[in-house]
């Protein structure tokens, strides 16, 4: 059965693909300035492009959810969205306070609170949309004619990502403080709330995909979320190791964090397991890529890289160096960029009508972008591996040790380059479906 | 087997237990712990007005401190230990983009106050206990 009030979920696919276009042009613009071209510094300093690379992909992401909610929600709950009006309310309202903010970025008005750097009145319009958004989504999902496992997980999951945002909006005048709130905010998305987020999506895209039952792909669900937060919650203490907190989470954070790959491995393993054992051949394979794809290379992003620098001792090292940012690339990309452009890539044909899942441009899409990621990934960690030795071992100073890793920045160029021409080829392919249609549903239900 | 129903189980009960633990962890380091290690006491007018600063302008944008923000320019918890105080009310009261050893730096041309303000501020943060943060270079030469 499909639902009218789904075709509000392609306005919010619509931003996320403008947005990630933009988030894309800021990573080259820092990418030459760590080469050593920085030409724009005038008008766009490296810290207007970071803020920017990084709140694009905050929101981008954020759309996305908020699509594949609008989209899923009816369906699992048999309801149409109570009012499809407050729903395009509410999109302008995040088109604009985005707009809004990245343009503040480029006049010095921002918070310097890593990826908060949204100012604090602008906080407070996120607030009331947000609110907008779960008031629609719950009050759906309640006076719908059921209520799924796979919807609950995901509006559970949205609600406290909505809660664990005012953390971040509380001032501290100590620097320590601040960044342990900061860390509820960060921390508890993407290795807590967001994963089940994910996770809900996940559950969806399987139950539709493989035809799998829906009580045993459920009941692994909760295993997975179960895992997150055994592991996710004390695992914070692996950003409190070094920066003014009590010893005591160096062994608590230390521990915990090193088990928060088994959520990431329980869901690689969850989503091959299912589609092994699904029987349903659905034409969408394109869709099925992505689905298990977001599965293996969240494991491999958040999984292994995670683990290669969360035990104190070599986190003591890598702390606060271009490791990180290897590790942040795969396991944004791998775990909540995949996840959205697959359910993105599963609505699309549905909402539209058109079939555009057997192109040859949608599979380089696939792997154009994936190969170029892996390829960026590990520029990242020659860099980060060459500054760490360079910098933390060998004791050379900051800039002379950059100067010497300049040169892997070309070959993350190089592989950007590659990651581009993907996303290119899944922006246009979105495009090319043209608009949703009532007989696109229709004839879907 | 294990039914939905021990799932769910798991998936409340380890939620709800860990959270607690969480909790109580967090009240310790926040009554306590920070102030500590941070010699919270040593927060002066000047320190709070420098931490604005820092935030208003996103250093954290460039920069690194306790570990934390972008990788395009030096870490800043010991930068007076390692710089001297001269060295860094130069840098940030310069009013032309400080270019020393490469890269620009955003041209602030900061007051003298304000210059202060910030040098207090990282006084504050390079007296921290950081649990051994930065790390001694082990493979120097001396
Ligand atoms: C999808 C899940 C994940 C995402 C999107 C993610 C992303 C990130 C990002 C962006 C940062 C930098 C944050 C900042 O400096 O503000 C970071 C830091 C870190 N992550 Fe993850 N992460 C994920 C999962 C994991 C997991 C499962 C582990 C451990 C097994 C882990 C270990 C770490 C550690 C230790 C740091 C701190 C690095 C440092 O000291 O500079 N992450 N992560
Ligand atoms: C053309 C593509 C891209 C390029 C060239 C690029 C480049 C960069 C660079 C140079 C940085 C700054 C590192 C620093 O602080 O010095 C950065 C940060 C970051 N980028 Fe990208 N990026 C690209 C695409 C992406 C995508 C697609 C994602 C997510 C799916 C992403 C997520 C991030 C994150 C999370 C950070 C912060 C990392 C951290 O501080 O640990 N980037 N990027
Ligand atoms: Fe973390």
């Amino acid at each position: 059965m499909k639902y009218k009030s789904q075709k509000v979920a392609y306005m919010f696919f619509a931003l996320s693909m403008v947005l990630l276009v933009l988030q894309i042009v800021y990573g080259f613009i820092m990418g030459f300035a760590h080469a050593g071209f920085d030409g724009l510094h005038e008008f766009i300093p490296f810290n207007t492009a970071t803020a920017t690379h990084k709140n694009l992909l905050v929101v981008w992401l954020l759309s996305g959810f908020m699509g594949a909610a609008y989209y899923i929600i009816p369906e699992e709950s048999q309801n149409e969205l109570v009012s499809v009006k407050l729903a395009l309310l509410q999109f302008w309202s995040l088109a604009i306070v985005a707009v809004v903010a990245v343009i503040g970025f480029h006049f010095n008005w921002w918070e310097g609170r890593k990826f908060l750097e949204i100012p604090r009145p602008l906080d407070y319009l996120v607030v009331v949309n947000v609110l907008l958004f779960l008031g629609i989504i719950l009050v759906t999902l309640f006076k719908g004619k059921q209520r799924t496992t796979t919807a609950l997980v995901l509006a559970m999951g949205l609600f406290f990502a909505a809660l664990l945002y005012l953390p971040g909006m509380i001032d501290f005048n100590n620097q320590s403080v601040d960044s342990f709130f900061r860390w509820w905010v960060v921390h508890l998305w993407v290795e807590g709330v967001w994963e089940l987020i994910m996770g809900g999506i996940l559950a969806y895209l399987l139950i539709k995909l493989t035809g799998v039952d829906r009580e045993l792909i459920e009941k692994w669900l909760y295993v997975i979320v179960g895992l997150t937060f055994l592991s996710g919650i004390l695992g914070t203490g692996h950003h409190y190791y070094y920066m003014g907190a009590p010893e005591y989470w160096l062994m608590i954070g230390g521990i915990f964090s090193a088990l928060e790959p088994l959520a990431f491995l329980g869901m690689a393993l969850f989503a091959l397991a299912m589609y092994r054992k699904g029987e349903k051949n659905h034409p969408n394979k394109i869709a099925l890529y992505w689905t298990l794809g977001t599965a293996i290379m969240s494991f491999a992003g958040a999984g292994l890289l995670g683990i290669a620098h969360t035990i104190p001792s070599v986190n003591l090292y890598t702390h606060g160096t271009l490791v990180t940012a290897m590790h942040g690339h795969l396991a944004f990309w791998g775990a909540y960029g995949m996840m959205v452009l697959a359910i993105i890539v599963y609505a699309m044909p549905n909402l539209t009508g058109r079939k555009l899942y057997d192109r040859p441009g949608a599979h380089y899409a696939f792997w154009l972008s994936n190969i170029g990621m892996i390829g960026m990934t590990t520029a990242f960690a020659a860099a980060g591996v060459a500054q760490v030795y360079l910098e933390r071992k060998v004791g050379m100073s900051f800039m002379d040790a950059q100067k010497a890793i300049e040169v892997h920045f070309w070959v993350l160029i190089g592989a950007a380059i590659l990651f581009t021409i993907g996303i290119l080829f899944f922006v246009s392919n979105f495009f090319k479906h043209g608009m949703p249609t009532d007989e696109a549903l229709e004839a879907n239900s | 087997m294990l039914s939905k129903n021990q799932a769910r189980l798991f998936f409340l009960g380890g939620t709800v237990l860990f959270f607690l633990i969480f909790l109580f962890l967090s009240a310790n380091t926040l009554s306590s712990g920070i102030p500590e290690k941070t010699h919270s006491e040593n927060i002066t007018e000047e320190v709070t007005n420098g931490k604005q600063l820092f935030d208003e302008n996103n250093c954290m944008g460039c920069h690194t401190i306790l570990g934390e923000g972008a990788y395009y320019a030096p870490e800043l918890t010991k930068v007076i230990d390692r710089r001297g105080e001269g060295f860094v009310k130069a840098v940030l009261t310069s009013k032309t983009p400080w270019t020393l050893s490469g890269r620009k730096m955003v041209a602030y041309g900061f007051s003298d106050k304000e210059a202060n303000d910030l040098i207090a501020f990282f006084k504050w943060i390079g007296k921290m206990d950081l649990n051994g943060f930065p790390p001694k270079p082990d493979l120097k030469k001396e």
